[in-house]
């Protein structure tokens, strides 16, 4: 079977189940509004219409404004996009070096492995929003720097999930024939190892995701993620929470687009790892 | 005869329960009858249903499995269609099983005498005092040195045999009236395993009691048990008493099987049988050795033969009653082939493999070496030369074959390979040292084929990994070398794109065996290659390995625990005890005349399924 056929038959089987095709439904819902958004945007999202502060969800605005009166309905589409990015290359970013350095640890062994992993320990240690509050404060916020932030400390836990995958493997005979026969290093992470652990780091990875996704909303909230005038999920809460009594719809609509799209992915990645016959990993970090 | 019988098995069905509503047998039709004080050996290969039935005997099904009919019972208690409260004072006590890993099977945490007594409050109603007393009763009937001591280790502290001892001595504190047996000797060396069924075969005699043992072990049933049960595929195919059955088989099953056994009194290779037990999945319409039988006709693929007293005390499932015969003998052993004066191709001079490092002052000082765990040890083979190398666990054969291939460093002596012409050159200790061209000239064969094939590899890309790396595939391109070389292990073409996990164990040792030989290797190394094959499987890897080593000059080492294989497959053999070659000689020799105690004590240990003497 190719690579594409086992992939499509994989998703197939994740829609068969009921969580999988909600899911796949709410994440692909957001994937497709986030795409298409600034085409549908029904206002401008940074535009301040100073007649319509605070109104009431209408057929104008069907979201209700905020308060500097404007659109939330346009703001919630647009507000996940940039967070999406951030995320995704984040993650790209922690499963990418986080795989490596735990699979070559679990490989190698010895002395390296428990000092590496040792350094690991200490590093996880700090809360990773400190981490991260101390990176914005020296290289300021934006994209540029959120995501080799976040894909450094999230690439931690990525560490232990790998080298744990990998140490299942390590002992059997196949790795020791492989080194026997004289294969490289490189060819047995990659030939012999990687294609047992790809299924464990692929679930990890989507879970991964949301995680990254919640801290980047966040950081927005706390001012420090996305930067106006990009709206932003997180933002727009922070913004909203001090006219909740005032103008509770502001909220709302972010709220709402926030939760579905990581209940969305943990329904589909659960889907996901059940389909593989992987265990769904639980979260190592703190939240 | 006119015992009563104390359990019977009546027409017994289990099936696998599926998803799609279906039921599988794995037990299929399944009766039996034991009487008191009586013994009975149940014999199959794996998948045959044997365990499944034997758990069946304490009303326990697996999890998975469901009952569908027939009958259990137990001096006059029904084992199914009750509920587990019901059946919980009968088992552990009048009903006890061992179960077959004793280290897995007993608590760890808890020690030997604690768990014993635990079994004695439940079935008893003996006082404190007088559990503690009987616990150590019961250690010294099983013949435990110092009692008193053991009572009080833990599992993990004692060693293979002895965890076996005092899962008996559990299983015999509630007074049984049955022993079940499940692979009771697996995993022990052969002198424990004798001293073990010989305990065994004492114990039934003063107890009283009945023993069913089942076994993949011809050998251990023959000492252990008056009659024999053989199954194949969840059917009982041949009942009889177990001198008469295994020197007169009738099922051409059985037959087959005897003859696949390795024996010392009949050298050479034993023949195999060929193809695979069906699965339960898709079982034949007829007989269901017909497809793998000789005398199979049409009504055999048809119909299934029904089982019926075939002589006094004897059963039989077969259509074919009278054409009953003697196992069919061995293949006779070939000269050997290889000139006895040719140069070395692999010499090993005082090697020297010890583990661990003496640390900080000690080694400063050298105030404690590491122990050796093995010493000394010399030999050297000849192009085409079959070396059995045979010892008990621990005796250090895996750790000289892994040092040769480099996995361990050694630490003293050297290893020589030949280059080309008659010289020798010394190899490099590490094998990260080693150059290619000589890791592609030693290759390895593992024992366990599960997890020394890669489950996420196609064969394809298994046999493409060596072709690859050293270059060997020649003219016909990877597809086309790895067609041959599928051929030559006597696998099709099709199984270039399967997993391993789609294979049966015999087919995946073939596949290893051939990537071994992906590399055109002059020296290959088989590291008990055949324990986790069934025997009729056996013989055909041995034949397959032998042909190849000789058709190819490739000089191999056998390590194997089991004195027949060696002997069977060996052109000589080295016995090895406690990290020293004890003996080293030709295999007729060392087998007709050993000179070594310890060779003889190996020699006296191997179970034969027909005594030298009948």
């Amino acid at each position: 079977m190719s690579g594409l056929a086992a992939g499509i038959a994989v998703f197939r089987a994740v829609l068969r189940q009921t969580s999988g095709l909600i899911g796949a439904v709410m994440f692909f819902g957001h994937v497709g509004i986030a795409l298409l958004a600034p085409w549908i945007v029904p206002y401008d999202p940074a535009v301040q219409d100073v007649t319509a502060i605070m109104v009431s969800p209408s057929a104008e605005h069907w979201f209700g404004t905020d308060r500097l009166g404007r659109d939330v309905f346009s703001r919630t589409l647009l507000g996940g996009r940039q967070a999406m990015l951030i995320a995704t290359l984040s993650t790209v970013l922690a499963m990418v070096w986080g795989s490596v350095l735990g699979i070559l640890l679990a490989l190698q062994g010895g002395r390296m492995d428990a000092l590496v992993m040792r350094a690991v320990d200490g590093m996880m240690s700090i809360p990773w929003i400190l981490m991260v509050m101390l990176f914005v404060a020296v290289l300021g916020t934006g994209t540029a720097s959120l995501v080799p932030v976040l894909g450094f400390s999230y690439g931690l836990s990525v560490i232990y999930l790998a080298r744990a995958a990998t140490l299942d493997f390590v002992a059997r005979d196949f790795i020791l024939a492989a080194q026997a026969r004289g294969q490289s290093r490189w060819t047995i992470v990659s030939r012999e190892l990687f294609p047992n652990v790809r299924n464990s780091l692929a679930v990890q990875g989507a879970m991964q995701w949301s995680w990254i996704f919640i801290a980047v909303s966040s950081l927005s909230y706390l001012g420090m993620g996305v930067a106006p005038p990009t709206p932003d999920w997180g933002q727009m809460i922070s913004d909203a929470r001090g006219i909740m009594q005032l103008a509770p719809w502001a909220l709302i609509g972010p709220m709402v687009a926030l939760s579905s799209l990581v209940i969305g992915v943990n329904l589909l990645v659960d889907a996901w790892a059940q389909t593989l016959g992987v265990d769904r990993v639980k979260r190592v970090s703190d939240v | 005869m006119t015992a009563k019988p104390v359990l019977t098995v009546t027409d017994l069905t289990i099936g696998v329960s599926l998803q799609n509503g279906q039921t599988p047998a794995v037990v299929d039709g399944v009766s039996l009858a034991l009487n008191h004080g009586a013994s009975i050996g149940i014999a199959g290969e794996s998948g045959s249903g044997k365990s499944t039935l034997l758990l069946a005997m304490m009303g326990v099904l697996r999890t998975g499995l469901v009952h569908q009919s027939g009958a259990v019972d137990f001096g006059g208690t029904p084992l199914f269609g009750r509920a587990d409260e019901d059946l919980q004072s009968l088992r552990g006590g009048r009903l006890a099983l061992i179960p077959q890993n004793a280290a897995t099977a007993m608590t760890p945490t808890l020690r030997i005498g604690a768990q014993i007594d635990e079994v004695l409050r439940l079935h008893t109603n003996l006082s404190a005092k007088e559990r503690a007393a009987r616990v150590l009763e019961l250690l010294a009937k099983v013949r435990l040195p110092d009692p008193a001591r053991l009572a009080r280790r833990f599992p993990h502290e004692l060693s293979g045999g002895q965890v076996q001892r005092a899962a008996i001595a559990m299983a015999l504190a509630g007074g049984p009236a049955v022993l079940l047996m499940d692979e009771p000797t697996t995993g022990l060396d052969a002198t424990t395993q004798l001293s073990l069924l010989d305990l065994m075969v004492d114990l039934r005699r003063e107890a009283g009691m009945a023993i069913i043992c089942v076994s993949h072990d011809l050998g251990v049933l023959a000492k252990l048990c008056e009659r024999l049960v053989v199954m194949y595929s969840g059917a009982l195919i041949e009942e009889g008493p177990t001198r008469e059955l295994l020197s007169r088989p009738s099922h051409p099953y059985t037959r087959a099987l005897l003859a696949s056994l390795p024996t010392l009194a009949n050298p050479g290779l034993p023949s195999s049988i060929p193809g695979a037990p069906p699965s339960p999945f898709a079982l034949p319409k007829g007989c269901r050795f017909a497809p793998r039988c000789g005398v199979a006709d049409d009504m055999c693929h048809t119909n299934r033969p029904p089982v019926q007293e075939n002589a006094p005390h004897r059963r039989l499932a077969c259509f074919h009653l009278a054409e009953g015969s003697m196992a069919t003998a061995a293949e006779p052993a070939p000269a050997i082939v290889a000139p006895k004066v040719a140069a070395p191709v692999l010499q090993i001079e005082d090697l020297s493999i010890s583990f661990g490092r003496a640390r900080g002052l000690n080694r400063l000082f050298s105030i404690t070496k590491p122990k050796a765990v093995v010493e000394d040890v010399s030999f050297q083979l000849s192009r085409g030369e079959i070396l059995g190398l045979v010892g008990e666990s621990g005796s250090g054969k895996s750790t000289i074959l892994r040092a040769i291939a480099g996995i361990l460093e050694p630490s003293g002596g050297a290893i020589h390979l030949a280059t080309g012409g008659a010289s020798l050159a010394p190899l490099a200790r590490a094998m990260a040292n080693r150059p290619l061209n000589q890791l592609q000239r030693v290759q390895m064969v593992f024992q366990n084929p599960e997890t020394s094939l890669n489950p996420r590899h196609t064969i394809f890309e298994i046999l493409a990994q060596p072709l690859r790396l050293y270059g060997t595939s020649g003219s016909k391109g990877l597809r086309g070398r790895a067609q041959d070389l599928l051929a030559e292990v006597r696998l099709g073409q099709s199984y270039l794109d399967r997993y391993p996990a789609q294979l049966s164990g015999g087919e995946r040792q073939r596949v290893a065996i051939a990537r071994a030989f992906a590399a055109d290797p002059e020296v290959l190394l088989c590291d008990e290659i055949t324990t986790a094959l069934d025997v009729s499987v056996q013989a055909a890897v041995l034949k397959l390995v032998r042909d190849l080593a000789r058709d190819r000059h490739v000089a191999t080492i056998f390590v194997s625990h089991d004195l027949a294989v060696v002997r069977a497959i060996s052109d000589r053999i080295a016995v090895l005890q406690a990290g020293s070659i004890v003996e080293i000689g030709s295999a007729d020799d060392l087998c007709r005349t050993p000179r070594h105690d310890y060779t003889q004590k190996l020699l006296a240990a191997v179970l034969e399924t027909v005594p030298l003497a009948s």
